[in-house]
């Protein structure tokens, strides 16, 4: 197993899905803003759907179904970027700030 | 031992380049502090994940992160940056000094975690195949198998563009 032949196999694909995901997971705590742990949770999204790949791509009967689980993924994912954009924006219509310190209107 | 000058020593070249333009990309994108530098680093880090759905043997979701991720999420973030721009004087001041070792520490311990748990276990053998995964058997499957759920994803793109029209104008004034 040389290092050039990293790409066929299946633990390195996992690896690199988790890295992904534990720096989403480090940006949603780390980050302030709220475009911040949008961005954030899409690269979440990028390491599940990069597991689905993996997966279907070496031991699934049917390669097609992570194929298609990562599409409805993607259309799922931009309809979530959709919504949170507007809200962020109708946020910062509110509060002239899209700081999550400064969005505590409901803070007692 | 695989030669480098041959086609699959290059081909792991430019796998372990992809590897690093996605990491690079993901670090990129959360620890810049300005907005528009974070959505270049994660406009980069997809396009490594396209390179890494390349190497899986699929083209078509790879041409789909292309055109989704790349060419209309990222856009409308920085979209929603320039209508939102939150002023890059005070972004100084992070969190409180706790917080980014905290995060630090659960994303890390959550990565080691699940590689440990990827890498350790004993995956059964790959079953046989039933189809090969080409962009034919993915149409097929999408108007036949997964034809339901074709429809109810439309349907949930359409619920989210009226929604996010409503959202965006209500805090709008009348004038």
């Amino acid at each position: 197993m040389s290092i050039l032949n990293l790409s066929n196999i299946l633990e390195i694909y996992l690896a690199i899905a988790a890295l992904l995901f534990g720096i989403g997971v480090y940006g949603m705590l780390y980050q302030r803003t709220l475009i911040g742990m949008l961005i954030s949770s899409e690269l979440i999204l990028a390491g599940a759907s990069l597991n689905f790949m993996a997966f279907s791509r070496f031991l699934a009967p049917d390669p097609t179904t992570g194929q298609i689980f990562t599409l409805f993924i993607m259309g799922v994912a931009a309809a979530e970027a959709a919504i949170a954009l507007s809200i962020i924006i109708a946020v910062y219509r509110n509060y002239k700030s899209i700081d999550t310190e400064d969005v505590a209107g409901l803070q007692g | 031992m695989i030669s480098l000058f041959t086609a699959e020593g290059l081909a792991g070249l430019v796998f372990l380049f992809i590897v690093a333009v996605t990491i690079g990309g993901a670090l990129i994108a959360v620890n810049s502090i300005r907005l528009p530098r974070a959505i270049t680093g994660l406009a980069i880090s997809f396009v490594g994940v396209a390179g890494l759905y390349y190497f899986l043997n699929s083209p078509f979701v790879a041409v789909m992160e292309m055109l989704i991720y790349v060419g209309a999420v990222c856009v409308t973030i920085v979209f929603a940056i320039m209508l939102a721009d939150p002023g890059d004087e005070q972004r100084v001041g992070r969190r409180s000094a706790i917080g980014a070792p905290v995060a630090f520490g659960v994303g890390a311990l959550l990565f080691w975690g699940l590689a440990l748990l990827g890498i350790n276990t004993m995956w059964p053998a790959a079953a046989a195949r039933v189809s090969d995964g080409s962009v034919k058997d993915i149409g097929h499957s999408l108007v036949t198998t997964y034809g339901m759920v074709f429809e109810l994803i439309s349907l949930v793109l359409l619920l989210a563009i009226i929604g996010s029209l409503v959202l965006a104008r209500a805090g709008r004034s009348k004038s």
